[in-house]
């Protein structure tokens, strides 16, 4: 038997698939029921933990199905995989080449073990060499390319031997900007001149870009079509509302107790919402948003309708936020410099990760750092919270130089890391006695906060739960409580939504904005772009410099042309990016 | 297993050499640990008694008392140190200074002559080490023997012993320790290599990811298998042929036997540590794991259990049993045959088989866990 032929059929169908790695465990893939066609771009999009990468596995042929069935050209990749290898690319999540082989190396090795060779493979390399621009590197250690470099060449690899399926696990991330939207041109390329490809992200703005969607979600598929078919649904249910007098954090707030509106989030000077049904709006007048108040109607995003299915978004009051007292700075303490920077600078070696950054953050702000990998925005950050000591210049958290005196700082700031930090062989309950008691909390004061904590995030129900077992989405809330118990009145947010769904990461903003509301400092960094536009104030960081500082709507406007008059983030991000390239 | 594409194959292969090379750590362990430990093993662990010091305290100042100081500074195994009393050389050797002490009494000269036979010289020794103080006691017995010898000769008389026992040491005539310590540690020199570095190599590619992007290949289970038995086979061979090199050339070890029985045995031993490293590495998926597992369950026993240091014959039985499950026991044995008496077929074979049927249960049960998927 052979692969059937393009064009008849579709070229994926996954019908009652379900996976289970232990007899007792978890369904990471509950019977999902799917078809792909030929020659298109199919996105399955949702958070970690949806079943994605699992689903790709198995259409790779690298898992067994529980039960149910998967075809691939009409074959089934797990007992058929020696007729179908051929046929399909894959690259998984982790860089799967050996970074200690050079670019040539890796490719000739692919192309040996793909049966690439003679005539073909000097063509197939000039081809893909040219496709990634990774010419100039041939004889560059994979070790040390850049990560979109490294996606390149991850895919060029998988394209060796012209497979008709190629399937692309978050092949977005860890890339800049810059080289998602090359990635995303020669994957369309690719498609359009038949091959089949499935793309998985976390990102339903890269979602959109695609032919069609598959929305994952705790191993199902919620919905499946087109993105405009997905986002039709959601026509006449976004509007930004503009011309805002008084805080947009207050009205964001009251927005989202009115119960015609599902969802809704801070979009620079504006506020966007999402309403539950179209023609139903909110009662202008008890937003109380200024006289000149409107509501315009936007076009929809993916992720609008993500949260629709996933029944909307969490409301707009934070139950941690109302727990925190207002924040009293001492009068010594400058509110316009709750945190700066001056001139700070980080050298390892001859290389600046920071090179010569110096900002202001004032009191209830909410702060952004923004920057592609390895841009040098941790490492400021680590700076500024005490972890790391600056080369030159000074980081100052309330006035207090973090060089001098780090302990004293740390005890007012709360600071939740980027990786999982929290203990995950102990209990829920455990880490936070643990925690508050790092902290100084003792007694009575102590419970009491630890009961606040279980009430503002919902934790209850796992409080003798193992703290590595809990669902991602519980992990972070865990442990932005335990950043907070102490009632610090800056708190620092590495990263804080990478990889959750939709509506935790609306919960996480709630409850940054409900902070900010009584007064507590935030930076934050992120990589996700419309994040950025919830930020009061941000500031990007491209190869160890601060290349821009403004509001989101500066920003934007800073890069608008007459051609091009209303630019994204993403937008504004690729052209100062490029500027400083220049 | 099924099809085994020699293109493949070698690009595999090529791929794993070049890792090699490029890894400063493995060129560590193939080809400079083994030196280090070989000196380390060769002159450090000397089970050879030599200038022990003892303590010599003689009260008589007669010629016959002296004549038996000579003898004992004579003696190459003795470092004599003149002692004034009794306790002070006590003292001496509760503070390790000097290992035991000969006392000659006050009265020997006068006893001896009046033949009653019963001068007495006194041998202390400390018992802390036991090795030591039996050497002593031995080593004194016979420097007593050669003094009473000479001294007959020098009365004209002929005391004719009952007995003349003469001491022939074959294989080994030196009895110098070297000799067979160094053979062994090639041993676990080989072992070192052979099992750490291959349990490293699989568990790598877990890590790294790389695993998920070959398997995703038309690679085969065999390929993959052999792929990364054969650069480490090469390797290993070449860290025996510097370990033969450093031990004849550099240290002086003889080597008797044939170089194709020392080939094929070793190649025998390497495939039973390449198949347990390799096993360990496939299963555990961790490199740290499988380096630790591969520590203790080859270098480990490759030390303690081959019978090259520790005599297997003298450990208990239920021991002497379980020796016969660790390759280096056989490779120890043999490399210590081919080096100190040469090709002894009778012995060299039964080794054979038994690392024969260890390399096939090692590579067999490697390829049995090898899997194509992920699960």
């Amino acid at each position: 038997m052979t692969p059937g032929p393009a064009g008849k059929g579709p070229a994926i169908e996954v019908s009652d698939l379900v996976k289970r790695f232990h007899a007792d465990g978890p369904t990471a893939l509950d019977h999902v029921m799917t078809a792909m066609a030929h020659g298109r771009i199919t996105g399955l999009v949702g958070p970690d933990g949806a079943g994605k990468t699992t689903l790709l596995r198995t259409l790779a042929g690298l898992l067994r199905p529980t039960s149910g069935s998967v075809r691939i050209l009409g074959l089934d990749p797990f007992t058929q995989g020696d007729l179908l290898r051929d046929q399909i690319g894959y690259m998984p999540q982790k860089f799967g080449l050996y970074e200690d082989l050079t670019v040539l190396e890796n490719l000739t090795l692919y192309a040996d073990l793909r049966n690439v060779t003679g005539a073909e493979r000097q063509r197939s390399f000039e081809k893909m060499l040219a496709f990634t621009n990774l010419e100039p590197f041939t004889g560059r250690f994979a070790a040390k390319l850049s990560g979109g470099m490294k996606q390149k060449l991850g895919l060029a690899c998988s394209l060796l031997g012209t497979p008709r399926v190629l399937l692309l696990d978050e092949p977005g991330v860890g890339v800049d900007p810059i080289s998602r939207r090359e990635l995303w041109r020669m994957v369309r390329e690719l498609a359009q001149g038949g091959m089949t490809v499935v793309w998985s992200t976390a990102y339903l703005d890269e979602a959109e870009l695609c032919d069609d969607v598959r929305l994952m979600n705790q191993g199902q598929v919620m919905a499946s079509g087109p993105p405009q078919t997905l986002l039709g649904q959601m026509r006449g249910r976004c509007f930004h509302l503009v011309n805002i007098a008084g805080h947009r954090r207050d009205v964001l707030q009251r927005a989202l107790r009115a119960p015609e509106v599902m969802d809704g989030v801070i979009q620079g000077a504006n506020v966007r919402l999402v309403l539950r049904e179209a023609g139903q709006r909110p009662d202008l007048a008890q937003l109380e948003a200024g006289p000149g108040a409107a509501m315009v109607e936007v076009a929809p995003h993916l992720e609008d309708a993500f949260i629709s299915l996933l029944g909307g978004g969490p409301g707009g009051d934070s139950a941690l936020a109302e727990f925190m007292p207002q924040v009293e700075l001492d009068p010594r303490i400058d509110p316009r410099a709750v945190i700066e920077a001056r001139q700070l600078t980080k050298r390892f070696g001859e290389f600046a990760a920071t090179d010569d950054v110096s900002f202001k953050v004032a009191k209830g702000e909410v702060f952004g750092l923004l920057g592609p990998n390895g841009a040098g925005k941790s490492t400021t950050f680590k700076m500024e919270c005490g972890l790391l000591k600056p080369s030159e210049g000074q980081a100052l958290v309330m006035g207090i130089d973090l060089k001098s005196s780090p302990s004293e700082a740390r005890q007012r700031l709360g600071y939740m890391a980027q990786k999982f930090s929290l203990y995950a062989q102990l209990t829920v309950r455990k880490n936070l006695v643990f925690f508050s008691g790092v902290y100084g909390l003792e007694g009575e004061l102590q419970q009491v906060k630890i009961q606040e904590m279980v009430e503002a995030f919902a934790l209850a129900p796992f409080m003798d739960t193992l703290t590595g077992e809990l669902p991602l989405g519980f992990k972070q809330r865990l442990a932005l409580a335990c950043a907070v118990m102490h009632e610090p009145q800056v708190i620092f947010l590495d990263e804080p939504t990478s990889g959750v769904d939709p509506v935790t990461r609306r919960e996480f903003w709630t409850h940054i904005n409900g902070l900010a509301q009584k007064g507590v400092t935030v930076m934050v960094t992120t990589h996700f772009m419309d994040e950025a536009e919830y930020c009061d104030r941000i500031g990007l960081v491209y190869r160890g410099k601060l290349i821009a500082l403004g509001t989101p709507d500066e920003l934007k406007q800073g890069v608008a042309t007459p051609e091009h008059p209303n630019p994204t983030m993403e937008d504004a991000f690729i052209e100062l990016v490029t500027e400083a390239d220049r | 297993m099924k099809k085994l594409n020699p293109r493949r194959l070698w690009a595999l292969c090529r791929k794993e050499s070049y890792q090699i090379v490029r890894d400063p750590s493995s060129i560590l362990v193939a080809f400079i640990l083994p030196v280090i430990l070989l000196f380390v093993m060769g002159y450090a662990i000397n089970l050879d008694a030599d200038h022990m010091r003892i303590g010599l305290l003689r009260e008589d100042p007669g010629p016959a008392a002296v004549r038996l100081e000579q003898t004992l500074r004579a003696s190459r195994y003795f470092e004599v140190h003149a002692g004034t009393s009794r306790d002070g050389l006590v003292t001496r050797m509760a503070h390790g200074e000097i290992r035991g002490i000969v006392i000659v009494k006050g009265d020997f000269t006068s006893k001896l002559k009046q033949g009653h036979g019963d001068a007495a010289i006194q041998v202390l020794t400390d018992g802390a080490e036991p090795n030591t103080a039996a050497f002593i006691a031995a080593y004194a017995r016979g420097a007593f023997d050669t003094w009473q010898q000479g001294l007959a000769a020098d009365l004209g008389a002929h005391p004719s012993p009952a007995l003349d026992l003469r001491l022939r040491t074959w294989f080994n005539p030196s009895n110098v320790s070297r000799n067979f310590l160094v053979p062994g540690s090639i041993a676990v020199v080989m072992t070192i290599i052979g099992a750490l570095l291959t349990s490293l190599v699989v568990a790598r590619e877990w890590e790294r990811g790389t695993m998920e992007a070959l398997l995703a290949t038309p690679v085969t289970k065999a390929e993959l298998l052999m792929s990364k038995i054969i650069p480490y086979y090469i390797l290993g061979m070449l860290a025996m042929v510097l370990c033969l090199g450093v031990s004849v050339f550099l240290m002086g070890v003889p080597f008797r036997g044939s170089l194709a029985a020392l080939f094929g045995l070793s190649t025998l031993f390497l495939g039973c540590a390449l198949g347990m490293g390799l096993f360990l590495s496939t299963v555990l998926r961790s490199q740290f794991n499988a380096a630790l597992a591969a520590l203790t369950s080859a270098f480990l026993p490759a030390l303690m259990l081959s019978g090259f240091v520790f005599e297997i014959d003298s450990m208990p039985k239920i021991l002497q049993f379980l020796t016969r499950i660790i390759p280096a026991r056989y490779f120890a044995s043999s490399l210590q045959t081919l080096f100190q008496a040469g090709t002894v077929g009778a012995l060299l074979w039964v080794n054979a088989l038994g690392l024969g049927l260890l390399m096939l249960f090692w590579l067999g049960l490697t390829a049995w866990k090898t899997r194509r998927t992920l699960d």
